[in-house]
């Protein structure tokens, strides 16, 4: 694989994409559909620090980045020409003016499309553990009342205080590609969270799952999921990678069961982001961090490895051909993604601001692009230009 | 009232350092920027109409935190923003 680095005013070609949010702006790399010549757009936003960058998948010309700069309140900037021009939402995501709890918008973490039924509508969520929607493609955006008003938020939240390290953050959050009022919400802390009725209201899914930070270890609330996933062909089947292992639900359970447990005990189930296979909801990769001692959150021994399952978690295997033998970063939760070609190509960006990819499953892996800021976000998107 | 723009603001501005924007208080002012320059006022005062932390608002060369201070024509609003952070 070879990359080229452009500053390019039509960021992005059509066909394959990866979408990378850095601390310091966002990057847009394309590649030819062999996964071997690879173009590197940006900075784009230099400064800004880009949360997260998203494809409509409905329209897949409209983008939306997360950003906020340095001490600046936090916004959405959208393109409607695939990064040719960009404009500032008319109204960012925020709390309610003169609410009981007077919550300010610190960041907006995370951005989701709507369900495709629902072209246009867009979902945010942000720290404090706020969740937020527009309907007009990301150009205003309205308080999800029945969540930021739920009267338990204060329980569920963590509110006042904040007690991750970079800040509660509100994340994960799924629409049931089967039934557009079905949502999933992660907060890191405070677990795994279910709405039947679009958002009205909410109840913990965290059964099975441990909270091994907590007096209690397997609360009803609490916990620390730190990415969460849906597979898009099984609706019903749900993994999570968490702040204390892997776990699959497999609907209507409503109990998750820590296929973690199967991995090497050396290696642990620890990390931050999980992805999965578009096709094959048997099949799932993670990145394993070092959670032991004051948790240092590089691979475990310093020896970077994906993982793989190809049995939704009753096995994993070691794949880490071409990575370096010796590495020190760290994969963020959103920093992980999956494209939809066959074989799958699997990519992670590190703190370290490199990117890695895999044309081949994750059999082997070659590097995309180095020396970017530390990175946040890489998510695949196959934009299609309208001229 | 002049009102001067601090460099991470100024992309709303279209790159002026200094602007003209009218009020009798720091809160109306600011809004009336808004006016002028939409999205520039959430980025430095919050929902909860609280000028962000690191965001500093001058009259004249006193430093004020609510936005409901009261101005007077002939005053000078400065806008400063910590650069702190690496």
């Amino acid at each position: 694989m070879t990359t080229t680095y452009v500053e390019s005013p039509e960021p992005v070609r059509d066909g394959l994409a990866l979408l990378v949010g850095t601390r310091k702006g966002a990057w847009i790399l394309t590649g030819d559909e062999r996964r071997e010549q690879w173009r590197a757009a940006g900075p784009l936003f230099l400064g800004h620090i880009a949360q997260h960058v998203v494809l409509d998948p409905r329209d897949r010309t409209t983008l939306l980045l997360a950003a906020s700069t340095g001490h600046l309140g936090p916004t959405v900037f959208r393109s409607e020409n695939l990064g040719r021009s960009w404009k500032e939402a008319t109204r960012p995501p925020a709390f309610a003016a003169g609410e009981r709890l007077g919550r300010s918008l610190r960041a907006v973490f995370w951005l989701s499309p709507g369900h495709p039924d629902e072209p246009g509508s867009w979902y945010a969520g942000g720290s404090p553990q706020g969740l937020f929607r527009s309907d007009d493609g990301g150009d205003t955006w309205e308080s999800v009342h029945g969540w930021n008003d739920h009267p338990k938020w204060e329980t569920w939240a963590e509110w006042p205080e904040e007690g991750t390290p970079d800040g509660s953050m509100l994340h994960s959050i799924i629409v049931d590609p089967s039934d557009a009022s079905h949502l999933y919400i992660g907060l890191s802390g405070g677990g795994v969270f279910e709405s039947a009725d679009g958002g009205a209201d909410w109840l913990p899914l965290n059964a099975g799952s441990v909270a091994t930070f907590l007096p209690d270890p397997e609360p009803e609330f609490g916990h620390d999921p730190h990415c969460v996933r849906l597979h898009p062909l099984r609706p019903d089947r749900l993994y999570q990678q968490n702040h204390c292992g892997i776990y699959r639900m497999d609907r209507p359970d409503a109990r998750w069961i820590r296929v973690g447990d199967n991995m090497p005990p050396e290696v642990g189930d620890i990390g931050f982001p999980i992805e999965l296979h578009p096709r094959d909801p048997d099949t799932a990769w993670v990145f394993p961090m070092d959670g032991t001692d004051v948790w240092p959150r590089t691979s475990p021994g310093g020896r970077p490895a994906v993982y793989i399952t190809r049995d939704a978690g009753e096995s994993w295997t070691r794949r880490d051909a071409g990575l370096p033998e010796r590495g020190w970063f760290t994969v963020k939760r959103q920093a992980m993604t999956v494209d939809t070609r066959d074989p799958v190509g699997v990519y992670f960006g590190t703190t370290s601001g490199e990117i890695w990819a895999s044309a081949d499953e994750g059999a082997s892996w070659e590097c995309l692009a180095r020396h970017l800021p530390e990175i946040y976000s890489v998510e695949h998107a196959d934009p299609v230009s309208r001229r | 009232m002049k009102v001067r723009i601090p460099d991470p603001l100024r992309s709303y501005t279209e790159r002026q350092s200094v602007v003209e924007a009218a009020g009798d208080t720091v809160g109306a002012v600011i809004a009336d920027l808004d006016r002028q320059y939409p999205g520039i006022r959430f980025r430095m005062v919050d929902e909860q109409n609280k000028i962000r932390p690191h965001m500093k608002v001058f009259v004249n060369e006193d430093a004020v935190r609510d936005p409901e201070t009261r101005v007077a024509p002939g005053d000078e609003l400065t806008i400063m923003q910590a650069l702190s952070g690496g």
